[in-house]
């Protein structure tokens, strides 16, 4: 038995036990069906308007910045694991890859991608913050 | 013994590893929520659930049945299919990972060797990684699916905050890799059970006490607890990206948030403290009381990270959106970086 | 027991990805690639590309699908839009090359198993020492070169992918 089989078995049974409980609910649960059961939440009002919100450009970018940067880390697993053996070139090497990294990472950083909007009150008479 | 019986006797033990696993997990999660409770209410001078049963110790069993009695509401408005599956998608994941944590070291008895794993993965802590990197499609799923206002907000944020904070999670770990040179998480708690300059456990915390810190707090943020529960932040989202969910399929999201926060505890006693190592003590060589000796040591270590958990939930307050995404993106994920290179420094130099 | 999971997940990688394709909600066609991504790590799993497999599930599945279901969201995509097929040269053009790649996809099965030389980490020596760990000896001697490239063309792709992202996306996409 490899791993690859035994997690298998593992997902099998889990599917199994959560199939079988969901099931028992099933049985168990008493069924009372009128109208306003099945209206989305909006803290007791009826839900006004569409449930979809224009979203900020922001999440998309960081999803992007996030792929790139996660297949940079997939590649460095491999070479952490061995990274004894290679000693001075091993950590050259290293350098170069993660200066390369962070190379990206201050050009996202100075363009402004990983600023969030900060809950700010629009008074006047309060002093801007800086880099405002 | 034949082959064919041999690959039998293999299939019974990993069946009952399975169910013994799948059965101490789901204990331990039932009397989490009530530990959760209780401890809150300890800390807040208040007394918690005390009536069901003894000191309130069958108060689970009562939520459990509460839970399974419940009807099912599919909001009309929601996109059924999805809506159905996503809870799944944080159930299995918080679970699976538990087939390759080492809670004892191996043993032989009448003639068999047993592992304290239920999979010794050579890949082990990868499986790790990619089983959590799973969790999102629950939460963006269950938030776009119900097609509600709080449920597409709250699964969205948390989504974009999981993600940030997988970078640093992985990123805390090359540091532990580095240095055992082996990603079988078996291996890496062997690699501890040494002493460093002879009186020191040689756990990677105190090799890498920055890479411990990043990888805890990661792993907080990606177990969306507090101080970083954006994602079902109360006063604001109402539930969150589960807020249209019920009954059985609302016990999934919460089985599988409790069973996610057991599996980092686990990890973090697996990576940084040694696992089931107890210092200055050979376990190997104390026969059964050995195993047993080393099973209690990891549990108590995971207790506590459990414990550290609730304890951090009513210590410090909830965090800003855009103070979590800076310290995921401008703090951690640089320090990771530098932890990296600094261990690699002094790796280089030693060598 | 191998040979018989390999056509499961086989078969089930090629159902998921028709689904991808004629399934009209995009959520859904999402999801069935996902679904294509995990088959086809698990057929890497039971080839013994443990690391492969991983890497699969973390990068397409894990990241990549994930800006995916991101720009669904963001888009608020429930019901494909229909585009009208472009010119009629384009669809000849499309169809005389979606045919020859069939094609040849079909001569390269017909000629029957790909041999070659084995390479220096042949599966028994994997087998001992390690996926990942052969990986990591190749990428630290034979591929020193191509890794350090690869990471620059990462960096060029994040800054351009990025420069694109932040212009006002369509709104009629």
């Amino acid at each position: 038995m490899t791993g690859f089989y035994i997690v298998l078995l593992f997902l099998l049974t889990g599917i199994f036990i959560a199939g079988m409980s969901l099931a028992v609910s099933r049985i168990l649960q008493t069924r009372k069906a009128y109208p306003e059961k099945y209206i989305s939440y909006e803290c007791g009002e009826l839900p006004a308007g569409e449930s979809w919100i224009q979203f900020n450009n922001r999440f998309y970018i960081i999803a992007l910045i996030f792929i790139i940067f996660d297949v940079e880390v997939l590649f460095m697993f491999p070479w952490a694991v061995v990274f004894d053996e290679y000693g001075l070139l091993a950590f050259v090497e290293m350098l170069i890859f993660i200066v390369i990294l962070l190379v990206g990472l201050a050009y996202v950083w100075a363009k402004g991608d990983l600023n969030w909007i900060k809950p700010r009150p629009q008074l006047a008479h309060l002093p801007k913050e800086k880099g405002e | 013994m034949t082959q064919t019986g041999n690959i039998i006797l293999d299939v019974v033990i990993i069946v009952i590893k399975i169910v013994i696993v799948l059965g101490v997990n789901l204990t331990i999660v039932a009397y989490l929520t009530l530990a959760e409770r209780r401890v809150s209410a300890f800390m807040q001078d208040r007394l918690g659930p005390n009536r069901v049963g003894p000191a309130g110790l069958l108060q689970p069993i009562a939520d459990g049945i509460k839970f399974f009695t419940k009807e099912e509401i599919i909001p009309a408005q929601s996109s059924k299919l999805i809506y159905l599956m996503a809870p799944s998608f944080v159930l299995f994941p918080a679970f699976l990972t538990y087939a390759v944590i080492p809670v004892g070291p191996t043993f032989s008895a009448w003639g068999y060797s047993f592992q304290m794993e239920i999979a010794n993965l050579n890949i082990g802590i990868l499986y790790i990684l990619a089983l959590t990197s799973f969790v999102v499609y629950g939460v963006v799923l269950a938030g776009w699916s119900s097609n509600s206002k709080y449920p597409l907000i709250g699964g969205l944020r948390s989504a974009a905050q999981m993600i940030s904070y997988e970078l640093p999670l992985g990123l805390s770990i090359i540091g532990v890799l580095m240095i055992v040179g082996s990603l079988r998480l078996s291996e890496i708690v062997n690699f501890q059970t040494h002493l460093l300059w002879g009186f020191l456990p040689r756990w990677n915390v105190v090799l890498q006490p920055l890479g411990f810190l990043i990888f805890l707090i990661a792993a907080f943020a990606e177990s969306n607890r507090l101080p970083f529960d954006m994602a079902e932040a109360e006063p604001e989202l109402v539930g969150g990206y589960h807020t249209e969910y019920g009954s059985m399929k609302f016990a999934s999201f919460m089985l599988g948030e409790y069973a996610g926060m057991i599996t980092s505890a686990a990890l973090m006693t697996t990576l940084f403290f040694g696992g089931w190592d107890f210092p200055w003590v050979n376990e190997s060589a104390l026969g059964v009381w050995g195993i047993l000796l080393a099973v209690i040591a990891f549990s108590l270590k995971t207790g506590f990270f459990l414990f550290l958990y609730l304890w951090v939930r009513w210590t410090l307050p909830r965090f800003r959106y855009d103070q979590l995404m800076r310290l995921g993106w401008k703090i951690l994920l640089p320090l990771a970086l530098v932890n990296i290179v600094v261990t690699a420094i002094v790796m280089a130099f030693l060598a | 027991m191998v040979t018989v999971l390999l056509y499961l997940f086989g078969i089930l990688a090629i159902l998921s990805a028709l689904g991808m394709v004629f399934h009209r909600n995009p959520v859904y066609s999402a999801l069935f690639l996902v679904v294509t991504f995990f088959s086809l790590a698990s057929i890497y799993a039971l080839l013994g590309a443990q690391f492969l497999s991983i890497i699969q599930v973390m990068v397409y599945a894990g990241a990549i699908m994930v800006l995916f279901v991101f720009v669904i969201m963001l888009l608020n995509l429930r019901k494909e839009v229909r585009l009208p097929i472009g010119k009629p040269a384009q669809v000849i053009f499309g169809v005389i090359f979606g045919l020859l790649l069939f094609v040849e996809g079909l001569l390269i099965i017909k000629s029957g198993s790909i041999s070659g030389t084995l390479g220096r980490y042949p599966q028994a020596k994997v087998n001992v020492i390690g996926n990942v760990e052969a990986l990591g000896n190749l990428l630290f001697t034979k591929y020193l070169f191509p890794f350090e490239l690869a990471s620059i063309i990462l960096l060029v792709g994040m800054i351009g992918a990025i420069i694109l992202g932040r212009k006002k996306m369509p709104k009629e996409l």
